[in-house]
């Protein structure tokens, strides 16, 4: 199956922003599943209902590294509410496009960042600290 | 741009310059068409003679037998539906295995739905073997027909073919044996394995892509998938293809010429690879018979991280290899091989498939062996499974 990655596609799987974890995150979100072969992580810390800071974590190809790390780009230092309007659409744009067969993983990162700004406002809201699972559409 | 490590043969193979050499000619000066009465047609019917000689020998048949086809697909096809038609008085039952490559399990697919055949896909073990017991235990009255590979090319490992032969004489039933990734790799021979039909092609063994052959031990119908001329003794019409055709013929008395020198080698190669790796990266397992698998496989999986990322990174590093991961085969699924022999999805999707070739060398094996290990551990640190695994104390159960 042949397929090509843009370069922007390519210079975020080769050099990834913001991968790790967060040790003092107020929000984390796991979406996908190991059984789809694809799993993001994202921690956020907000702060003042900016995101100071994101990291991310992801177990897939290269469009999936490539679109979680970019997702957390797109996130950085931004308020909660643009956040949360964050499309995949925009994902895709900012990697200057991905073959039409791993548009799910930019849906996915999508998910990954709402699944943790969830989580915050569970949180906030006196909620478990566990991370918000949503499952990879693709699977079900 | 560093030197590209080619480690993807079972995929396909350059072609060798003696192959390229004796091909050539018969693009510019010997063109003719086989079928023609005059001179230079008769000379272009000489040289498929001679490839079609020179096939037989390789796989101890005769040359009549020989049928040229555009490739292993193409072989497959033509020997499932052929059998399929011409002993469809005769029964409707296939017996094959799982782990076939897609040509035959496409194929027995179209042939259930279309044409009323019921086809039993015989299980493998862990290490992907399917045994001679399996299928004599799955004959009935309305068998005509098993087909199982001689070597698979995913995991590498080599079937009972001898034995599965004798069961099929044994009760009568046409067996038919995808030997695309066998010829070249190991020594075969139609008598002595008990084989009625044989598929084959070029590209596997420094031949050319797009031609391939099928076998058809003399007294089996198989009826033309393609129709028109009388060409291949009226079994496959079109207008050979001359080049190919004496590619292939010059390709397969190369490859089965130094056949047990070439192998050794590589077997050398092989295990050194293999040990190597199980040895520098934790969490990870071979997949596939230790020792009775093609002589230049190497497949392995390494827990929590994904296949198409190891592989990009191992090409930003100039090793090219391809893996069995869902997102690799364009399905949500990872190969169909790995979950025959029992891997769990997570685990298939991290899979990697190394297959060297005449080219490969011990530098090569080297380069891998000091690059791959600091690949994995990237992606390992990168993997919100590996975490997990460390926090709750699982890693490698």
């Amino acid at each position: 199956m042949a397929m090509m990655y843009s370069e922007k596609v390519m210079d975020h799987f080769k050099n990834p922003r913001n991968v790790g974890e967060l040790e003092d995150a107020n929000g984390i979100g796991e979406v996908g599943n190991a059984k789809c072969g694809d799993i993001m992580r994202m921690y956020i810390k907000v702060e003042n209902g900016v995101i100071e800071d994101v990291k991310f974590k992801t177990f897939g190809c290269g469009a999936a590294i490539a679109t979680s790390s970019m997702a957390t780009e797109l996130i950085k230092g931004k308020s909660l509410e643009e956040a949360e309007k964050l499309t995949n659409a925009a994902v895709v744009e900012a990697l200057e496009g991905l073959p039409p067969v791993k548009i799910h993983c930019s849906v996915l990162a999508e998910e990954a960042i709402k699944a943790a700004i969830e989580n915050y406002h569970q949180r906030q809201a006196g909620g478990g600290e566990e991370a918000c699972r949503a499952d990879c559409p693709d699977c079900h | 741009m560093t030197k590209l490590i080619y480690l993807d043969h079972a995929a396909t193979t350059y072609v060798k310059p003696q192959v390229l050499d004796v091909m050539l000619p018969y693009f510019t000066e010997h063109f003719g068409n086989p079928s023609s009465l005059h001179a230079v047609g008769r000379d272009a019917h000489k040289a498929i003679d001679a490839a079609r000689t020179a096939i037989a020998k390789a796989i101890g048949a005769r040359p009549e037998e020989i049928c040229f086809t555009g490739g292993g697909s193409e072989s497959d096809n033509m020997a499932l539906k052929g059998v399929a038609e011409a002993y469809a008085k005769k029964g409707n039952h296939i017996i094959t295995t799982a782990i076939e490559h897609h040509a035959i399990l496409h194929t027995c697919e179209w042939l259930e739905k279309n044409r009323g055949c019921e086809v039993t896909y015989l299980p493998v073990d862990a290490e992907g073997k399917v045994t001679a017991e399996q299928v004599e235990a799955a004959i009935r009255p309305n068998t005509i027909l098993i087909s199982v590979m001689a070597a698979n090319n995913e995991i590498g490992t080599l079937e009972p073919i001898k034995e599965i032969g004798a069961v099929a004489k044994k009760h009568g039933i046409l067996f038919h044996t995808d030997a695309v990734q066998a010829v070249g790799a190991i020594p075969i021979d139609v008598n002595e394995m008990n084989v009625d039909l044989l598929s084959l092609t070029a590209h596997k063994f420094y031949g050319p892509k797009g031609i391939g052959a099928l076998y058809i031990r003399k007294g089996v119908r198989v009826p033309s998938l393609i129709h028109g001329g009388a060409q291949e003794r009226n079994r496959r019409a079109g207008t050979e293809n001359l080049a190919g055709i004496v590619g292939l013929g010059k390709a397969i008395e190369l490859a089965t010429g130094r056949l047990e020198e070439s192998s050794n080698r590589l077997i050398r190669l092989r295990d050194k690879l293999i040990d190597g790796l199980l040895e520098r990266i934790p969490y990870s397992r071979l997949n596939g018979h230790r020792t009775d698998r093609l002589p230049n496989n190497v497949n392995l999986c390494f827990r929590y991280i994904e296949g198409e990322s190891l592989l990009l990174r191992l090409d930003m590093e100039g090793i090219e290899g391809s893996s069995g991961s869902a997102c690799t085969s364009g399905s949500l699924d990872p190969s169909h091989v790995l979950l025959a022999i029992g891997l769990p999805h997570e685990v298939a999707h991290g899979s990697l498939r190394l297959t060297l070739g005449d080219g490969t060398t011990e530098e090569d094996i080297d380069y891998v062996l000091d690059t791959l290990p600091g690949i994995v551990k990237t992606l390992r640190e990168m993997s919100p499974l590996y975490d997990e695994a460390i926090t709750n104390g699982t890693l490698g159960k």
